[in-house]
Order: structure tokens, then sequence, then C-alpha cells
């Protein structure tokens, strides 16, 4: 493969030189999908959940404060704004990283599997836990088995949250018989039909509901638990018994015993091996890496590769790198803004730097940073992003970075440098007829290949 | 700046993007395309009691002692409507509205939605499902579907919403912040893009879009939080007017979530019902002779408590209100139920109780507005949707 395709279509587009710094694109690609410090962020300042947990629970207990008191300004309005701040140095250490990454294949593969388990600020209480769930289910987990990051995200404190698992109560559990609160499906639902076998798995309302009540007991430690434990576990998750609704669970054919907090556990593990999600999980793979529309010999040969390994991760992306369906010169997805704005950044060197109003730049064009719209996560098909305001939008965009960038290089030499041989010559014609530097920056940067990957 | 804009429509028209532009079945469309239809999603949960207050209900004041408005013709009293309630006095243009009989309410609308989030509540309102998450696409994305050849739906925003997604094609316009790209590299992009079908289109339609839009993009969009909703209505009725313009178009106002200082006949709320008063009067204004084929439909993800809260405002609640304004609108009056006030009719104790289904009102529109077919609207718009509130629209 070459080098250009590698990081263009697997990674978050070359700065200038990488495309000869990597060497070999099949070794870079492989090494990265073994290598548990490719998925790392680096910066240690960053909070952990349960600081996360334990700065929210402060907040929710000032904002009833300020209920009960004389209130001054809006504190509903104020309680959304400190979240979102809280929130802020794991996006701003997000963007750092895209722009920044040596391994952009690793990257691309934890915006991947975040927006496959999306936790979504969105949902305001949720913010200050999105940083840490990317961080600690999904990049800490990139080594292990599918099974792995299906328990570590079904159980981070950010999904507990953003699903409601952290209210659900068992009906006849010894809190739900004292207490007129009761089941909380979503949770259970979206396992299903978003995280393994889909809407069309072959469950059925009474598998959801069933479900619902083997996770019964997952939840976060918030103030009124943590009165009760002999240490101070605030912010953590915990399987709390007294929640758990009692008894054996039958779900999608199969029986399960009793067995507390192993109860939910063993249910993902099944889930986690059926055939249904092998299937789902490649088909995503294929149509967010390759094509919108799957070449169904790679989804095939995934399906093959996830079913062999039981869902080994480092397996799979060696082999999703691998298929020759990914090796083709043609550019057949359209860029996410997300990725249009890092590998455009990339591209015209205002990488390094730390950049103002970098945050603004994609809420911009639709698509901020852990916002996602719902649990669904981010459309992955040109439909949704290739939008006629869109498309102005990054126009609009492209002529305001190409005028920060100003005359810094030739934008004929820098487009070849990172487009390879993907540029084509109209690209290159209309890039160097351009009346100015600028335009000439702006026509690269929207040109038909650099919006494609 | 603005010469900039002139010059992307003296693109438009020399360098014939706007063959590119529309699709050709727009085209066929054109003639039924002339009832226009527009769904203005209230984000944040309009406090219903607050903008139709039941002034007669004796429960009214006593739950809401520092919220209630006025009598009607006492200073800053509600605008009398009928049947003992009253308009916010700042809704003006929809009291005139009522009068014209150009305006219908449905007062405790909900979807079937009965939690109390607000992203749960928006997704259930656009996609028109029974409950969270149970369709990927959106209602009026499905009857843009099912009214075939009508013509295309327009999103004016930066994201094409739940609503209006799915199979049938959609464009989009937003007010930018951002100067507007030289004409003259705009015409250098559409030649780069002649033979890209994916890319072409687009820009061609957004310039297309953004001509017909043209100068009151410039007219203050983006200063000050609710400058901009005159703007958008104003854009909105130059693209729905447009020869070949779309048929349908969705708007967003939010700022409803009113859980504190709320106020009464002055405050925050009060500014939010003027400046969306303002600009409904300044949309039936730039649609002209058009408005009498064009319905409005307003609707929020759910109501609010109907005890005011310890903070002056309220509190995530379940019934709301609809609104359907416009020229074919059989207006001046009530539809649907009124279950009250009394402690026994709310809802979980704290509630508007939902008696009216919002999709059967928005079923209902559509059916009689776009003559589509009942069943259709019952399988294939909304699933699982009870019979359509028929009659709003002549």
């Amino acid at each position: 493969m070459d080098a250009a395709i590698a990081l263009n279509r697997f990674g978050l587009g070359a700065r200038p030189g990488e495309v000869r710094r990597i060497g070999g694109a099949e070794e870079w690609l492989a090494r990265q999908a073994e290598d548990a410090s490719a998925f790392e962020l680096t910066d240690s300042e960053l909070p952990s959940s349960v600081e996360a947990g334990v700065a929210l629970f402060a907040l929710r207990e000032e904002r009833r404060a300020s209920r009960n008191g004389a209130a001054q300004g809006d504190p509903v309005q104020q309680v959304v704004m400190r979240l979102a701040e809280l929130a802020r140095p794991d996006v701003e250490a997000r963007i750092q990283s895209g722009l920044n990454t040596d391994h952009g294949f690793a990257e691309r593969l934890v915006y991947f599997w975040s927006n496959h388990f999306t936790v979504s600020a969105a949902k305001g209480q949720t913010a200050p836990l999105v940083g840490p769930f990317e961080r600690e289910a999904i990049r800490a987990q990139m080594q292990g088995s599918f099974f792995d990051l299906l328990s570590a995200t079904t159980t981070h404190q950010g999904m507990l949250l953003y699903l409601d698992q952290a209210n659900s109560v068992g009906p006849n559990s010894w809190i739900g018989s004292r207490r007129d609160t009761g089941l909380n499906e979503n949770l259970a639902r979206e396992v299903l039909e978003l995280h393994t076998v889909g809407v069309h798995g072959g469950y059925s309302q009474t598998d959801v509901t069933e479900f619902a009540r083997a996770l019964t007991g997952w939840t976060i430690v918030g103030p009124a638990v943590h009165q009760r434990l002999p240490a101070s576990r605030l912010g953590e998750t915990i399987f709390l018994e007294q929640m758990h609704e009692p008894g054996q669970r039958r779900i999608m054919g199969r029986s399960y015993s009793e067995g507390g907090r192993e109860q939910a556990l063993a249910v993902l593990h099944d889930l986690a091996r059926r055939p249904e999600t092998a299937r789902r999980i490649a088909l995503k793979l294929v149509r967010h890496f390759i094509a919108d529309e799957p070449p169904p010999s790679a989804v095939a040969r995934l399906e093959h590769v996830f079913l062999e390994t039981e869902g080994d991760l480092p397996s799979l992306h060696r082999a999703l790198a691998a298929l020759p369906e990914a090796a083709t010169p043609e550019a057949r997805k359209f860029k996410s803004p997300q990725d249009f704005i890092l590998s455009a950044c990339r591209m015209t060197g205002v990488a390094s730097a730390p950049l103002r109003g970098m945050a603004g730049s994609f809420q911009m064009l639709a698509q901020p940073i852990f916002r996602a719209p719902s649990p669904a996560g981010w459309d992955d098909v040109s439909e949704n992003w290739a939008g006629p305001d869109a498309i102005m939008k990054r126009l609009e965009w492209s002529q305001a970075l190409a005028a920060r960038v100003g005359r810094r290089d030739a934008p004929e030499a820098l487009a070849a440098d990172v487009l390879g041989p993907g540029l084509s010559d109209a690209t290159r014609a209309a890039v160097a007829r351009a009346e100015s530097a600028e335009q000439g920056l702006t026509l690269a940067l929207m040109s038909p290949e650099f919006q494609r990957r | 700046m603005s010469s900039f804009r002139t010059d992307r429509r003296a693109l438009l028209l020399g360098a014939g993007a706007l063959s590119l532009a529309m699709p050709q079945r727009v085209a066929v469309a054109q003639a039924q395309g002339e009832r226009k239809f527009i769904f203005i999603i209230l984000r944040g949960a309009l406090d219903g009691l607050a903008a139709v207050a039941p002034c007669g209900d004796p429960r009214y004041r006593a739950l809401r002692p520092r919220l209630a408005l006025p009598s009607p013709g006492d200073p800053d009293g509600a605008l009398a409507l009928s049947e003992g309630f009253g308009l916010h006095p700042k809704l003006q243009f929809l009291k005139a509205s009522w009068d014209a009989r150009e305006l219908a309410i449905v007062h405790a609308a909900s979807s079937p939605y009965r939690e109390r989030s607000h992203f749960e509540g928006q997704d259930v309102l656009e996609s028109g499902g029974a409950g969270a998450y149970t369709q990927q696409d959106g209602w009026l994305n499905r009857a843009l579907a099912a009214s075939a050849a009508r013509g295309e739906g327009v999103a004016i925003g930066e994201v094409v919403p739940l609503v209006l997604r799915g199979a049938a094609p959609a464009t989009s316009w937003a007010p930018s912040a951002a100067p507007a790209p030289a004409s003259d590299t705009l015409e250098r992009l559409a030649d780069l893009y002649s033979s890209d079908a994916l890319l072409g289109p687009a820009l061609a339609r957004a310039v297309a879009t953004d001509a017909v839009v043209g100068d009151a993009a410039m007219a203050g969009a983006g200063r000050g939080r609710y400058a901009g909703v005159q703007v958008l209505m104003q854009a909105t009725a130059r693209l729905l007017t447009a020869p070949n313009g779309p048929c349908a178009a969705v708007m967003s106002i939010d700022g409803w979530d009113t859980h504190a200082n709320q106020g009464a006949a002055d405050g925050g709320l009060a500014l939010r019902l003027q400046v969306l008063d303002s600009g409904l009067a300044a949309l039936k204004t730039a649609m002209g002779e058009h408005w009498r084929n064009t319905v409005v439909v307003m609707a929020t993800e759910f109501g609010r408590t109907v005890a005011e809260n310890g903070t002056g405002g309220t509190d995530h609640g379940t019934g709301g209100v609809c609104f359907v304004l416009g020229g074919p609108v059989r207006g001046g009056r009530f539809m649907g139920d009124w279950p009250g006030l009394s402690q026994q009719a709310l809802y979980q104790g704290r509630d508007l109780a939902p008696a009216n289904d919002v999709r059967a009102v928005f079923a209902g529109v559509l059916g009689d507005h776009w003559g589509i077919d009942p069943s259709l609207l019952r399988t294939r718009v909304f699933p699982g949707l009870g019979a359509p509130l028929s009659g709003v629209v002549a």
C-alpha cells in the first residue's frame, strides 16, 4: 500500500514530509494495531472518571442548595456551563492528539469505537465523564477482545449515567421493594441494538426487559450510597446487590442463573461472541474505513477473523488494514468534519501550535467533539456530511484557514506532498493557476481528493 | 461582505449552476409544491401554561403565585381567547391570527414520550416513533417520501435535524459568521467539481440556496442571541417562495428551558415569546400571497410542571402546547381535549396530563394539507399511530 493512502485512509492525514518518514505503510499500520501506547493520551493532568464523578456530584449538590435558597441568575444555565467547563481539558487534549499524533491509525480506531459505544456530552450531566470514558473504556481496551471492550464500556460510569442505568432498580430487589422506583431499559436496549447484535439481531422486547433486569445493580456510587460504604468510593462504578433484581433470567434463548454481578457479564460474554455481532462489527468497520457500500468480500473477511479469534481486537485491526479492498488508489469515503478539520490542520502545519477557537471549528462544521446527537453516534455515510450547507461551510472554513496560513508554503507542493499519487491533474492545475497562494490552498483543501480519504 | 453575496448571485446566473441545483423531480412537483409546510421545533420544553394560560381555572393562580398572568382586561393581562384561556400578552401576532381564524391551538399536547429528558423527548418529537430511538429517520422526511413528487425539504440550520433526515433528499441553509467565499474561488471550485457527482450538485445547490436567501443573511444574523429569528424566518420565506423552491422547511428555536426566573407578563420567557411572535409576523409578511397556502406547526418536546418551583421557574413536565398557524388553518379554536388542572387530573400529580398526541396533530395536518393517504400516515409516517386529528387544515 502507498504510504500516502495509508496516512489518509487509515490515519488523520499526512503532515508535510510524513509520507516519506513513515517508511513501509503495512508495517506502520500493523505496528500501531499491537502497540498499547499508540492508543494512549499522554496528558497526565486529565481527570479520572472517579474525579469527574466527584466533581459532578458536588455540582449537583450546589444546584440543590441554590434551588432552596434565593436564586442568583439562572442556576441551570450556570450548571450546564460548569459541566462543559469540567469537560474542556479532555476536549482540548483530544484535539491536540488528533493534530499531533504519529499514530493516526490508532487514533482513528479510537474514534471509531468511541462512536460505536457513544457516550455524549449532549446530555449535560454526562459531559465531564465523556473524556474519561474514552480514555478508560476505549483507549485502554484496544489490546483486548471485543468482550473486554463491551464489558468496560457497559459498566463505565459514563455509560451508566448516559443511558440511565445508574438509576435502574430491580422491582423485587431490596431497594425496589421499599421505594417507588423501577427498571430502566435504556442501556439494555442499546447494548443489544447499537453495541452488539443490532436491531434485527433476533431479540424481542422480552429479551430487552430480561436483560435490563440482569443489569440492575450496576450503578455509580453517589452521595446517598457513599455514606453507607466503609471506605470512600464516591464516583466509582459499583455492583449494588440491593438494587439487583433477584432470580434466573432467560435472554435470546439462553438461561442465566442468579449470580449477582456475574449475571449481566455472562450475558455480555455471550452477546460478544454471537455471529450477528461479528457481522455487524465487520460491516461497520468496513463502512467506516473503506466505503459507504461495504464490499461483501471485505465484510466476510473481517467477520471470519472476528469469529476465529473470539473478537481479538489487534487481530481485527490488523486484518482491516490488510484488506485488499483497502489498498485501491480510489478514495471512496467522504471525510467527516472531524477528519477533514484535523487533516487540513495537519497538512498546513498549524498542528503544532495550540489553535485558538479550535473547538469552534468542529462546532461550525457541525461535529462538535464528544457531542454526538444520540446513542447511535455520528452518521458514517456521505449523505449525512455532504449536504449543501455543509459544503459551503467547509469552503468558508477552508478559506479562513488559508488566510491564516498565508503564503508560508507553495500550496501545489504541499498538496503533492500529502496526497501523493492521489493528487489529480485537474486539482494540480487548479491549484497552480490560482490567483493567490491563499486561493490555491483553499482549492487544495476543498479538492475532491482532499475531501475524501 | 455584501458584495460577495451579490457576486454569488451573479455567479449563479452567469454560470448556469441552477440547472444542477434542483433535481428534475422538483420541476414535476412544482404545481403540487404550492402548499407549503413549516415545522418549528421549540427546543428546551416551552411552558404551555405560560404561552396559553388557563386563566379561568381557579387552580392556575393558586399553583403559580409568581408566574400567573393578570386576567384579560387588566394591565398586562392575558389576551382573551375562548373557554377561559388567554394568550401571553407578548403574543400579539398570534392573537391577531386567532382572531383572523388562522391559528388553532392543541393544548395538553405531547408526544408518546413519558420521561423527562430533553434529549430523548426531542428524538421522539422528531422521529415520530412510539418511543426514544425507535426510528432512525424523521417523520417529515417519511412524509415527503410518501407524498411522491411533492418536492424537497430545507433545514434552516447547520445540520439537517432528525425530523427531516432519511431517504428523501433535503437541502440546508444557515447564516454564517465566517466571510463568504470569494466569487472567483467559488467559480474555480465549481469547475473542479464539474465531474464530481456528490460535491458538484451539493455546491451548486448551496450557491442557489444562498442566492435565494440573499441579503436576508446579512441583515443581522448572529448578532445577539435572538436577533436572528426574524432573519431566519425571512430566509425561510425566500426559500419556500422561490421558483422551484422547497415545499417544507424545518427550523429550531431554543431557549425554552425556564427552570428559574421565568417571569410572567415580563421577564425572560416573555422576551423569548416576543421574539418568536415577531418572527412569525415577519414570516407571514415575507410569505406574501403564499401565506394562504402555508401551514406552520410549532411543537416542543414536552411541557413543564403545573406548579412553579422554588426558583421562580418550572421543571420538566409532560403535557405541552402545539400551535397550527397559517392561511389554510381553520383557526380561532381549540382542538383536542383539555384535562384540566384538578389534582386528580394531573399526570403523576405534577404535570398537565398528555391528553392529545402531537403525532395525531402532525398527521392530521399532513393528511389535510398534502393529501397523504391516512393509511400511509398511520403505517409509514407515524408507525402505530391511531386516528390523525383531521380538520385542523381546510
